[in-house]
């Protein structure tokens, strides 16, 4: 277990950065991320500046000025300096100048991310935090999904950034993927917005940034920036109600008669719970458990079975289901693409 | 001490040796600043000892991912022990208990203003610490949801109500905060009444030296820090036990009004921490670059200043909860405000040091690593006042990069170098001068181990309070160097609790004043007997020791 | 703050410091101060917020003879520190009588105003955030008019058994600068609460 872990961990050290993994706020993909990374780059020089300079100054004068027992006046006390107006001053408007302008660069990029107009092609999602998975609504495309986000990617020339209106159901969370931009909270009985708007496609990750409960660690993100055409699909097919395949007629049986439906929702069955998350088109997605079990028929039965075996402390409880019914729902909800 | 067996006559006057229970009896019912002072010491370095083991096994379960040394409970429960341990029950006993010891001595006051309330704030600190540690026993709530708290040093609502920490930890939290609260506004009641009621003949407030000068600006930020997170833990508790709606999201209330009383504690909080950081530097460096302070003026002002800025910027902790455009831009400015004082004092221990002739003892080089990590740990500071550059950092492994280099490169080293510095006077022995030095490289190697990678993890987008992290984010790397520095801060920590004993026993004796110093307790006995002073002093200048020592060039004749 | 620069101690000017006692209680009145703001910035926030049950404008009524006598409390206060200073310890023991008395009146009231708030009303900490914010700070502040009566009644009681000398005026005026802190209080929270609020 040990080994796997140090060893799955340094493959992915040696692939790509940019590839599946990356989450490093300097690898900007979208123009939240764009503008505070060139901000950031003002302020890392600004930094880096100052810190040459004064830890230059402290190097210098403990090298220069340390007492060498051998000199002579060795024993005598240097000369006594109490202060001196005109270097202090210096000191202080010097630092005064540096912050005003790097603050009036800050303010500059806070109005521009904050305030920026909604174009009209904008794409609304709602998003509310659960602990410890994420529901997204699209309001006018009439879709619930959880867990995992698609958008489309927007094109600078006529954007189409993906506008979040945010809030949670329980506690504190934060949605943040580093690349696309800056983190913003989700905070109960209160309304916060944010917009993204990846250029390029491709699978954006991020995780919940403040803590929520035992869970906080495997609320991840997954953010898939469609092409327009992959969007439209997409949508086209998460507007359908669930899948109602005849061989899985037990599966849908055994969980419509135990307590799953009072938590989850498949559309056009019986089931119409909100607790958890949606799962109309739960096989359509990737992973479960918040993105961070791979979608396989032994893991859907695993977290089924024990949900703590994947997410100690999720608020999931095992069902206490027999090794038939397990199958069957298995089978069931691996129909529900 | 008395207890001790006399080995050099001329030490002190030998005493008979008494019944350990006597001792006990004289230390539980003492109200001598001296002694409370050193209880305070003691207390906060048995709470390090403790927390810095929680914080190895966090390290232990971070170095790789998906590991499962502990389980997720636990390790939520280890940050906030980690955390609320550190602040409340090391910081703050240690640097109290310092300021307990050497205020009084360094205006030549025979105790503090208010001896008894002295002791009574000790033991209600010292009662906090053990109440919430108390909660690893107690605490098993319903369905065992009890035992450590687990809702992260700063608590946020609605994380803590009841419906989501069912149990007690939290309450443990919550009462053990309070009482330690109570107590710090007791010692600082007491440090401004011995500063403007008991200074000796002739220290007029422009003589008082910067220590205690910083130590008076720390006491009155107490006033109006505590108290906004004693009022909300009041709250706290009425909303989990009479179902008030404080921060109930369900009646209406609201989770941020939480977050803006806790950080308006939160944010002062930590100046608190570190305004005796720069009062022991304002002492250490002078003596050990044998020059004055540069510019005493200005660094008053800048002191002062830095405490009254530090009660303007609490929101940079909430840049990401969805402020206006406006109120973020503000915190903005208050927060970049907050770095000119700052600046200025770096400045002046600079130009102390330029020009004078440095001695690198163990107490000063810990002194110089403050210097240069106090320096980094501002600009990482500015960083992060530029919100949208903390909309990517802020809750992340560069945030706690960024205060553990504050609260451990600065104000952690500025303690040992403290302790190095008045050892001599407290016990009447010299630490080992060599182990010291061994201390001091190991522990750097440690620290910087540690917290200079701890930055590309949260650049790498590492959030925090995270138990375990997916295996291809590329944070393994970092983590585990980040783990590995905790190895080294360990040796180079229990080194120093070795010298510190070893060193009562054996160290060379130390006399009244071993660094050739120029503050009032050097001018008394070491250890300074009960009543500090056989005469109470008088002053005619900053350096009343120097103008002692050279009475051709005294200070009093420049200002 | 007096004190003057003494070069030795046979220099005609004295070595003054300010009182210990005073400057420690003025201290505690910053601290106090600052727990009570948050509360009442609490009750601000949380004005016209409630989602259900009564108003402050439904139920509250001016409290204004409680306050009147709460704040003559304290020019009685301060006529005892002046008759102890002066060494008179009837009329000492009278002004303090007539403090403790007035502070109960108001004290009193404010049980009454509860009981009428929670029986008839309804109104209770946990109704809705008018409740809860009222009840905290009113409470807040009624909880240190207790502590102030049980040390003035104390000091009642030294002073009737002729303990109280004028050598302890200064205590007892620490003791009249805490009273006058909680009258102080009162003035704003009856000003956010029963003027502004409703």
């Amino acid at each position: 277990m040990l080994v796997r872990s140090i060893w799955s961990g340094l493959a992915a050290q040696t692939s790509n950065g940019l590839a599946h993994g990356s989450t490093s706020i300097f690898a900007p993909a979208g123009t939240p991320a764009h503008s505070i990374f060139s901000l950031s780059m003002l302020v890392l020089s600004i930094t880096a500046g100052i810190f040459l300079v004064v830890g230059g100054l402290l190097v210098y004068v403990v090298i220069r000025y340390r007492h060498r027992p051998g000199d002579t006046n060795s024993a005598q006390e240097p000369p006594q300096i109490y202060g001196s107006t005109q270097i202090e001053l210096s000191w202080t408007v010097i630092p005064i100048l540096i912050v005003v302008m790097l603050f009036l660069a800050t303010a500059r990029i806070i109005m521009a991310t904050q305030n920026a107009p909604k174009p009209a092609a904008a794409l609304d999602v709602t998003v509310i935090g659960h602990q410890f998975w994420w529901e997204y609504r699209y309001p006018k495309l009439g879709i619930v999904t959880a867990n995992e986000l698609h958008i489309p990617i927007s094109d600078p020339a006529h954007p189409t950034p993906t506008y979040l209106t945010m809030s949670s159901a329980d506690t504190d969370h934060s949605f943040w993927v580093p690349r696309l931009a800056g983190k913003m909270d989700l905070i109960p009985n209160r309304v916060n917005t944010m917009w993204i708007d990846p250029q390029t496609a491709g699978l954006y990750l991020g995780q919940c940034a403040q803590y929520c409960g035992t869970q906080h660690a495997l609320m991840l993100l997954r953010v898939y920036a469609d092409t327009p055409a992959d969007f439209a699909a997409w949508v086209a097919h998460q507007q359908h109600p669930a899948i109602q395949d005849p061989a899985a007629a037990e599966g849908l049986a055994v969980f419509q008669h135990n307590a799953c439906i009072s938590c989850h929702t498949v559309a056009g069955t019986a089931a119409t719970g909100t607790f958890g998350p949606d799962l109309t088109h739960l096989a359509s997605r990737d992973t479960i458990a918040s993105g961070s079990v791979p979608l396989t028929p032994a893991n859907v039965r695993a977290f089924v079975e024990n949900p703590a075996h994947f997410k100690p402390g999720v608020l999931m409880p095992p069902m206490h289901l027999n090794d038939h019914d397990l199958d069957a729902i298995t089978a069931y909800l691996m129909t529900l693409k | 001490m008395a207890t001790q067996a006399p080995v050099n006559a001329t030490l002190e006057q030998t005493a008979p040796r008494r019944l350990w229970l006597e001792v006990l009896h004289d230390w539980v019912t003492t109200v001598d600043h001296k002694k409370i002072g050193l209880m305070y010491i003691g207390y906060a370095l048995v709470f390090l000892l403790i927390a810095g083991f929680e914080a190895i096994l966090i390290r232990i379960q971070l170095a790789i991912p998906n590991n499962t040394f502990v389980s997720p409970q636990v390790f939520n429960q280890l940050f906030t022990m980690h955390g609320t341990t550190m602040v409340f029950f090391v910081g703050m006993p240690i640097l109290f208990g310092f300021g307990n010891y050497l205020i009084p001595l360094m205006i030549g006051a025979r105790d503090m203003a208010f001896p008894r309330l002295n002791a009574f704030s000790f033991w209600i600190s010292a009662f906090g610490g053990l109440l919430l540690y108390f909660s690893y026993f107690g605490a098993n709530g319903l369905y065992g949801a009890g035992s450590a708290p687990d809702v992260g040093w700063f608590a946020y609502a609605p994380l803590t109500a009841r419906v989501f920490s069912p149990g007690h930890s939290t309450d443990y939290w919550t009462l053990a905060v309070l009482l330690t609260g109570v107590g710090t506004i007791g010692t600082s009641v007491n440090i401004v009444a011995t500063t403007l009621c008991m200074r000796c003949p002739g220290m007029t407030l422009s003589r008082l030296p910067l220590l205690v000068w910083l130590y008076l600006t720390t006491s009155g930020l107490a006033f109006v820090t505590i108290s906004p997170l004693t009022a909300a833990q009041i709250m706290l508790m009425l909303d989990r036990y009479v179902g008030s709606h404080f921060f109930d999201t369900q009646a209406g209330g609201s989770a941020i009004l939480w977050m803006h009383f806790f950080w308006i504690f939160g944010h002062p909080e930590v100046y608190i921490l570190v305004l005796p950081a720069f009062a022991f530097a304002n002492e250490i460096i002078p003596v050990f670059s044998r020059k004055a302070i540069f510019g005493y003026p200005a660094m008053v002002a800048a002191s002062v200043g830095i405490g009254f800025i530090s009660l303007s910027v609490w929101a940079h902790h909430m840049f990401t909860v969805g402020m206006t455009a406006g109120a973020n831009t503000f915190f903005v400015l208050s927060t970049m405000a907050i770095s000119v004082p700052t600046g200025i004092k770096i400045f002046n221990w600079l130009a102390t040091l330029w020009g004078g002739k440095i001695h690198f003892t163990a107490s000063m080089m810990f002194a110089i690593g403050f210097l240069f990590q106090f320096l980094i740990a501002g600009l990482t500071g500015i960083m992060l006042s530029v919100a949208p550059f903390d909309w990517q950092l802020g809750g992340s492994y560069f945030l706690i990069a960024h205060f553990h280099y504050v609260l451990v490169g600065a104000i952690l080293f500025m303690i040992f170098s403290a302790f190095y510095y008045w050892y001599p006077k407290i016990t009447g022995r010299m630490l080992n001068e060599k182990l010291g030095k061994w201390h001091f490289w190991i522990f750097l190697i440690g620290f910087h181990l540690t917290f200079d990678f701890m930055h590309v993890a949260g650049i790498l987008g590492m959030p925090r309070r995270i138990y375990t992290y997916e295996a291809d984010r590329g944070w393994m790397i970092w983590n585990m160097i980040v783990s590995s520095g905790a190895f080294f801060q360990t040796i180079g920590t229990l080194i120093f609790v070795y010298n510190l004993i070893w060193s009562y026993f054996k160290g060379p004796i130390a006399g009244p004043d071993p660094w050739d110093a120029w503050t009032l307790e050097w001018s008394t006995t070491s250890p300074p007997p009960a009543y500090n002073f056989a005469v109470t002093p008088t002053v005619e200048s900053r350096r009343p020791l120097w103008d002692l020592k050279h009475p051709e060039d005294p200070d009093s004749h420049y200002e | 703050m007096s004190e003057a620069a003494a070069v030795t101690p046979n220099t005609a000017e004295p070595w003054v410091l300010p009182s210990r006692g005073i400057v420690g209680m003025a201290c505690l009145i910053v601290a106090e101060a600052a727990i009570f703001i948050i509360f009442i910035v609490a009750y601000l926030y949380y004005l016209g917020k409630s989602l259900t049950g009564p108003t402050p404008h439904d139920v509250l009524e001016l409290p204004i003879f409680t306050s009147i006598c709460l704040l003559s409390s304290s020019a009685t206060v301060h006529f005892a520190v002046a008759a102890l200073h002066r060494a008179q310890r009837t009329a000492t023991s009278l002004w303090l009588a007539a403090t403790v008395l007035l502070g109960g009146i108001f004290l009193g009231g404010t049980a009454h105003e509860w009981y009428h708030l929670i029986v008839y009303d309804h109104l209770t900490i946990r109704t809705n955030l008018f409740g809860t914010t009222f009840y905290s700070l009113v409470g807040l502040h009624a909880s240190h008019v207790i502590v102030g009566l049980i040390m003035l009644t104390l000091s009642l009681l030294f002073s009737v058994t002729g303990n109280l000398t004028s050598k302890h005026t200064n205590r007892l005026e620490v003791l009249s600068l805490y009273w006058h802190f909680v009258d102080a209080v009162w003035v704003v929270v009856f000003t956010v609460v029963y003027v502004l609020g409703r």
